[in-house]
């Protein structure tokens, strides 16, 4: 069993497609779970579906999103780092790596969580990873913890190879959908949640996919 | 004006940093663009001259590229930018054209005003 698991994605939502069906099973399992959000994706353009949100209410509205969709899964214990939407690449690396450095030491966790920093589409899903990557390679390696990686480029397995680890979700969908429609700004996903059983679900939301990172 | 050579323009961007510079940061779709598709929405904007002055910038990505400019209370950013002008050695003039050389987005910044 994990012990702890520290999460570290640059938006609010990063969680709901790949990864909060795991991080239901953990917490459901006695894990502890941390989650912390670089930014609030204040430079989102999606603000709803009708419209509800605009440009200056939307990180209010995010934060909010986040907060429910962390309820949904179980999650207790968030924290919003402050960082702004579309930077994290251009942030001063040592500062990253302090702030995170000091999250490690507070938590100790067994596993963290990122997204791969080559095959994650977005510059600061790939630039979160290697912030991560580079506080956790500064560590000795007896004290460093696992390093799981999400990554979903149209070749990451063809680079990656097959991912190592897959979780099966398939009894965690109602907080999987849960914490996906939490976040209503960016997602609307049409589905009742009495069709979460449905085989259709099963196979498209039942299982979640990570790389282990190697630090040689 | 040419393809963007990283390091050149990161020379550059550090050469800059620390002041107050104009800037002339803008995107267009062109004014065309929802009259030669309907699907598409006609949209444009720019600053012309507004002052900055940043503390850390850089560029980033493999190109087409991104620009990050750290300001006092927030951020500039720019994505898509292909070429800049490698003969202005006191200016940077940097844009990103489309496959058809068309200009979408460019990103100024100078001593002196534009």
């Amino acid at each position: 069993m994990e012990r702890q698991i520290l999460v570290v994605l640059p938006h609010p939502d990063d969680e709901c497609f790949g990864l909060s069906g795991t991080l239901a099973k953990r917490i459901s399992e006695g894990t502890q779970v941390t989650y912390a959000c670089l930014t609030l994706g204040e430079m989102a353009r999606n603000m709803g579906n009708p419209v509800f949100a605009n440009r200056v209410t939307l990180p209010q509205i995010r934060k909010l999103e986040l907060m429910e969709s962390c309820k949904s899964i179980g999650i207790t214990d968030v924290r919003m780092m402050g960082y702004h939407d579309k930077t994290i690449e251009f942030e001063d690396h040592e500062a990253m790596s302090k702030r995170l450095g000091e999250l490690i030491t507070e938590l100790n966790p067994s596993l963290v969580i990122t997204f791969h920093p080559l095959y994650s589409v977005h510059p600061d899903h790939d630039a979160t990873g290697a912030a991560v990557i580079r506080t956790l390679a500064k560590m000795p390696k007896e004290q460093r913890p696992t390093l799981h990686c999400m990554a979903f480029t149209k070749d990451c397995e063809q680079m990656l190879g097959l991912p190592d680890v897959k979780v099966d979700v398939t009894a965690f969908l109602k907080h999987k959908i849960g914490s996906i429609q939490a976040h209503r700004s960016q997602w609307q996903l049409p589905v009742d949640s009495n069709m979460v059983e449905s085989d259709a679900m099963k196979e498209r939301f039942g299982t979640e996919r990570f790389w282990t990172y190697s630090f040689e | 004006m040419q393809p963007i050579d990283q390091a050149s323009v990161q020379l550059v961007i550090d050469q800059l940093k620390d002041q107050e510079l104009y800037i002339h940061l803008e995107m267009t779709t062109g004014a065309y663009a929802s009259h030669n598709d309907d699907s598409k929405l006609t949209a444009s904007t720019f600053i012309r001259n507004g002052i900055i002055r940043y503390t850390l910038g850089s560029i980033e990505g493999s190109g087409p590229f991104r620009v990050g400019l750290k300001i006092n209370e927030g951020w500039v950013y720019s994505q898509g930018l292909t070429h800049w002008d490698e003969s202005d050695s006191e200016r940077l003039i940097l844009a990103g054209h489309d496959n058809e050389g068309k200009l979408v987005v460019s990103l100024q910044l100078s001593k002196e005003p534009f």
